[in-house]
């Protein structure tokens, strides 16, 4: 059968249960009775066994088939969950997520060997059940005892129960038969057939599991069971049934008859009914405690799932594409009316398309926004690891993952935020020592929040640990020559931990392999800048630091404020407008020969626009100023312009990567009337 | 058959005035030629880079190939053009010439190669030269003219 075209499927669900398991195992290490946790973790190893079997993936199957095991005897209480399991357990989901994401790139599972996690799963096992230890290592797949006498569970009906009757008041041996084929048999059917054939010189066979017609039809696995009665004993008809060839094992015994035994048999037949028999790990104990497994079915039922539909993200670009250029003939309807200065009916429709395309587009955006959790639910893991690979104890909590980002972004922000967590946990958090020292908790926390803000979406990346030392900042860089001493001299503590952010600058005493090669935070700025966002810090020296990262909710359309500076037209963002205040020329004060204007007792420094872009400004100075107040996190900025021509919402387009000098244009919107305005960008401005 | 041969060892070049001299441009690379538009000046950027233009909807970046290969400025005439260019099919920029005269067609051998001093300073924008009745065409190299984006 080709696959192939389920290559896709598989990975995506691969992914997500390898992500449950990821959470469950979190869950299990803390919580290490909770039954709901140990369920979710047996159906995501079962259903990853079955998807790896089913691609063909055999050493992926092989892996998930031994942790399947495990937790089906942790789910019958026979072996206890111990701290070294949970390591054994996250190791085999590291090589399981390698597996993947060797199939993602190569649709080949690789050649790890995952040969030392199945025996260190086996030897759990084992630990568990010590009597059947040694067999269940010998062979390849390792059944228990009691698993193996399947015909256990063989359902009775009344006929049956008569004829069972009737043997037995003949004096003869009624016996319960399960037979194991070999895994390499090729013809199953056939060996089936030979040992009917055989048991049926013998006796008389009563019922089989499966039934003899699906047998035929080679509707089983490796195994299939039955009543039988005969005159001969035992040993005889096991060694007729084991002089079949390909026959791995067969289990004979006397079947104990009473009605008591007919119940259990009955319930447990009615819980297989739904289930592939040869799935069913737990026959003995289902027998020994049919109620404890009943009540236990609810949590493994399958948690509900948002409906969705997975849509190509190129699909969305192009309705994106169209409801740009819906929004653009719009705008040039809206102008058109505008300047006839007709109160026509026309008008009236215009107003109308005007509120159809802005639900259009608030809907279409909304299609491309995803919860940021994809990205963040990968992250405990990670502090787990760190944890142990830095031998320091520590904490995440995050907040937020539902917070919703336009998917590109989504898609980018997973390496920065990977970056900014790493490094509170190498560089941030202190020692246990250290921490136990200064009187802090000896386990380190750190954050991960996420909200809404305006038209931003704000993430932080906050810890407990020992901050950013200023000083060593400083001193790093004037060792390195990164800044002069006199330089130095003049830096605010804002400015040096800015310093951070430069290419090639580590702190770190010790290069370890977590961070600390001195990229990082310029690779953090650099893509959070890339996707108009904007990174900053804040930091007290002991206490821990706060890395703040901001991001616009969308890219693509924006609401925007069209500015007119020396007869060109300029559009500034409306998300980082603060006011628009009129300045009279005396207003402005000078501080180190800067223009500043005091506004409400904040201290604003000025820029005139017109000699930032070049132009002539289009007014006199004695006139007074339009100052649009735009701020940058803290940070408060006057942009002087000459005309304000009102609020639009415009549609972002590139500019050439031919115009790549150019750092305070952010791109260009066509308006209305078909002229292009250039969009500013504040960030670089200030 | 004759036909199959001909368009396999000939190139069709738009020849333009630019300076009183002739250039040729592959017509590969050709989109569109249309009159002189309104052109919205980028502040900051490199100074052959005249601005951008609309072109239905879309924002073109126009490049002034006399500032560009370090002719002196000249006003736009009626016969002032814009050639909309797309380099590598994905990045189209508009490129000003003087005049758009005419359509030739060159033969392999009516091509020349130029030989180029490695110790000139400006890059060779023209790496051949065709002859078309009498006359030299420059043939310029769109991928060299834009290639050293970063410098001006």
């Amino acid at each position: 059968m080709d696959v192939s075209q389920y290559l896709d499927i598989f990975l995506d669900e691969s992914k997500e249960h390898l992500q449950t398991l990821s959470d469950q195992l979190m869950i299990l290490e803390q919580e290490p009775e909770n039954m709901d946790t140990i369920n979710e973790i047996f159906r995501a190893a079962h259903s990853l066994k079955g998807m790896a079997g089913t691609m063909g993936y055999k050493r992926m199957q092989a892996l998930t088939h031994e942790m399947e095991n495990v937790f089906s005897e942790v789910r019958n209480n026979t072996i206890k969950v111990q701290g070294n399991m949970v390591d054994i357990l996250f190791q085999c989901l590291d090589t399981l997520e390698e597996y993947v994401d060797n199939i993602q790139n190569t649709t080949e599972e690789g050649d790890n060997d995952n040969e030392h996690l199945v025996k260190s799963l086996k030897g759990i096992l084992n630990g568990g059940q010590e009597e059947s230890g040694d067999k269940a290592s010998s062979s390849s797949a390792p059944v228990e005892e009691g698993d193996k006498e399947k015909w256990n569970t063989i359902k009775i009906g009344s006929a049956e129960e008569t004829v069972i009757r009737a043997a037995k008041d003949q004096g003869k041996n009624v016996l319960g038969i399960t037979v194991y084929v070999q895994e390499s048999c090729i013809l199953k059917a056939a060996r089936a057939f030979l040992v009917f054939k055989a048991l049926e010189e013998l006796g008389e066979i009563i019922v089989s599991v499966p039934s003899a017609q699906d047998i035929e039809d080679e509707k089983f696995e490796y195994d299939f069971s039955m009543l039988f009665v005969t005159d001969s004993s035992i040993d005889k008809v096991a060694a007729a049934v084991k002089n079949v060839s390909e026959i791995k094992d067969a289990f004979v015994a006397p079947f104990e008859y009473d009605s008591a035994k007919k119940e259990e048999a009955v319930q447990t037949g009615v819980q297989e009914t739904d289930k592939k028999p040869v799935k069913e790990k737990s026959g003995k104990v289902a027998v020994a405690a049919p109620k404890q497994q009943e009540a236990k079915k609810p949590a493994v039922s399958k948690p509900i799932v948002n409906r969705t539909v997975r849509v190509d993200i190129e699909k969305l670009d192009v309705l994106m594409n169209l409801v740009s250029e819906l929004i653009i003939a719009k705008n040039s309807l809206v102008a058109a009316s505008n300047t006839e200065g007709t109160r026509n009916a026309a008008s009236e429709h215009i107003e109308y398309l005007e509120s159809v395309t802005t639900n259009l587009h608030e809907s279409v955006m909304k299609v491309r926004m995803v919860p940021i959790e994809s990205v963040v639910v990968k992250f405990p893991k990670m502090i787990r690891d760190l944890s142990k690979k830095l031998d320091k104890k520590m904490q995440l909590f995050m907040s937020g993952e539902e917070t919703e980002l336009d998917r590109t972004v989504v898609d980018e922000i997973g390496d920065p935020l990977m970056h900014l967590l790493r490094n509170s946990a190498d560089h941030g958090l202190e020692s246990s020592e250290v921490r136990l020292e200064r009187g802090k908790p000896e386990v380190g926390s750190i954050y991960l929040d996420a909200y809404q803000d305006g038209n931003n979406v704000v993430i932080e990346v906050r810890d407990d640990g020992n901050g950013i030392d200023v000083e060593a900042v400083k001193e790093k860089a004037l060792s390195r020559g990164t800044i002069t001493p006199e330089q130095a001299e003049s830096m605010s503590d804002k400015d040096i931990i800015d310093l951070l952010f430069k290419p090639s600058f580590s702190t770190a005493k010790q290069v370890s392999d977590i961070s600390g090669r001195g990229v990082g935070l310029d690779v953090v700025k650099s893509k959070i800048e890339s996707l108009s966002g904007e990174v900053e810090v804040k930091t007290q020296l002991g206490e821990g630091s706060t890395f703040i990262i901001r991001l616009p909710l969308t890219l693509a359309i924006i609401q925007a404020l069209m500015v007119e500076v020396g007869h060109e037209k300029y559009a500034i963002s409306l998300g980082t407008i603060q006011t628009i205040e009129d300045i009279a020329p005396e207003e402005i004060k000078f501080v180190q020969a800067k223009e500043v204007i005091n506004l409400r007792g904040a201290v604003i420094p000025l820029i005139r626009l017109n000699e930032v872009l070049d132009i002539e400004s289009s007014k006199s100075p004695e006139e007074s100023l339009i100052v649009v107040i735009v701020k940058k996190g803290d940070k408060l900025a006057g942009l002087v312009v000459d005309e304000l021509m009102g609020q639009q919402e415009i549609v972002i387009k590139s500019l050439s990567k031919y115009i790549n000098k150019c750092k305070i244009i952010s791109g260009a919107t066509i308006l209305g009337d078909g002229e292009i305005a250039l969009i500013l960008d504040t960030n670089a401005l200030i | 058959m004759e036909e199959l041969r001909a368009a396999y060892e000939t190139t069709q070049f738009i020849v333009v005035k630019l300076n009183d001299e002739q250039y040729g441009i592959d017509i590969k690379y050709i989109d569109n030629i249309i009159r002189m538009q309104q052109i919205y000046r980028v502040p900051k950027v490199q100074q052959y880079i005249k601005g951008v233009i609309n072109l239905r909807g879309e924002v073109i970046p126009v490049i002034s190939i006399r500032a560009k290969m370090g002719f002196e400025q000249v006003a736009e005439t009626k016969a002032t053009r814009i050639i909309i260019v797309k380099i590598d099919g994905s990045d189209t920029v508009g490129l000003i010439v003087d005049e758009v005269k005419e359509v030739v067609t060159l033969e392999a051998s009516q091509v020349e190669k130029v030989s180029y001093d490695a110790k000139e300073e400006k890059p060779n924008y023209v790496p051949a030269v065709g002859k078309d009745k009498g006359e030299l065409i420059s043939l310029l190299d769109l991928h060299t003219l834009f290639a050293e984006k970063e410098n001006s």
